[in-house]
């Protein structure tokens, strides 16, 4: 491939993504918007916050697999509700549930793996997305803050 | 699904209008001012992916597949690791895939890096989590899907 092939190439295959990006990523901001403006601090707190226990993590779990649209427009989302005060752990679990056992994406995997495959790597992922929250839970807070740069 | 979500957005943002103008307009230019913010992540995401796709086409991707061992679980979650490939585009891919004889396990994992660990968005979710989080929960990620195509392949 020449030089001028690969950076046409790139272009070319940029474009269809630069298009997915600006699908999605206006009315993300939007919706994070309204929920930053909107949704009181406490009631997250409740649900996802450090005293929340194993219903927020389900909770955690319900609320990323429910969503729509590639991880990438998980984070401005997942950003905001942590400054709600969701644990860290329930922040991890949401946005892996979001990335890999979405409802959109466990309908295509089994549509085109079938869904034993399907059912089986869903069951297999959870409690790993458990415990990773749980790992970096612990791993974040030797640090204070946990979404530092600083570190 | 995108259409979904923008009505959701249109919709959400007009009750929010009809209960408070002033706060919907505070809301929507902090959206705004968040997204210029963010333009050049994007782009770099962008054009990161475009390259990426040019280097990998799908032909060499098939052949990482052929790997034995834990050396394959390793080179496919690498590469579904490295690649960002959108789910329409993907699951056919991986279906394919299946019907050449690629192991189901080797599926499972690089399924779960190319959802899980994304190289092109980490500026992004850099920017807002910070390195330390976005490294540790890319990396529990690596782990994690290699371990749940070893668990899948004694189960399948």
């Amino acid at each position: 491939m020449s030089l001028i092939e690969l950076i046409l190439n790139t272009f070319t295959n940029s474009s269809q993504f630069l298009i997915e990006v600006f699908k999605f990523f206006p009315p993300i901001l939007i919706l994070m918007g309204l929920l930053e403006a909107w949704i009181p601090k406490d009631k997250i707190e409740t649900h996802l916050g450090h005293e929340s226990g194993i219903k927020g993590m389900l909770f955690a779990i319900i609320l990323g697999s429910a969503a729509a649209g590639p991880l990438f427009a998980a984070f401005p989302i997942a950003k905001s509700l942590s400054e709600k005060g969701v644990r860290a752990a329930n922040t991890v679990i949401f946005l892996c549930s979001w990335a890999t056992i979405k409802i959109p994406i466990l309908i295509m995997e089994s549509s085109y793996l079938g869904i034993r495959f399907s059912l089986l790597r869903l069951f297999v992922t959870l409690p790993f997305i458990l415990l990773m929250g749980l790992i970096i839970e612990r791993l974040c807070q030797n640090n204070g803050s946990i979404f530092s740069n600083d570190h | 699904m995108i259409l979904f979500i923008w009505g959701v957005a249109f919709t959400l943002t007009g009750l929010s209008f009809l209960k408070d103008k002033q706060k919907t307009y505070e809301v929507l230019i902090f959206s705004i001012k968040s997204l210029k913010k963010l333009l050049p992540t994007l782009f770099g995401m962008v054009f990161f992916v475009g390259f990426i796709l040019t280097i990998f086409p799908e032909e060499k991707i098939m052949m990482i597949f052929n790997h034995k061992g834990y050396l394959g679980f390793f080179l496919v979650s690498l590469v579904g690791a490295i690649v960002t490939i959108p789910g329409p585009i993907a699951f056919p891919l991986a279906g394919a895939l299946l019907k050449m004889g690629a192991p189901q396990e080797l599926l499972a994992s690089f399924i779960s890096t190319l959802t899980m660990v994304g190289l092109s968005s980490s500026l992004l979710e850099i920017s807002y989590f910070g390195k330390r989080f976005t490294f540790l929960r890319q990396g529990s990620s690596f782990i994690s899907a290699m371990l749940i195509g070893l668990i899948m392949g004694s189960l399948l």
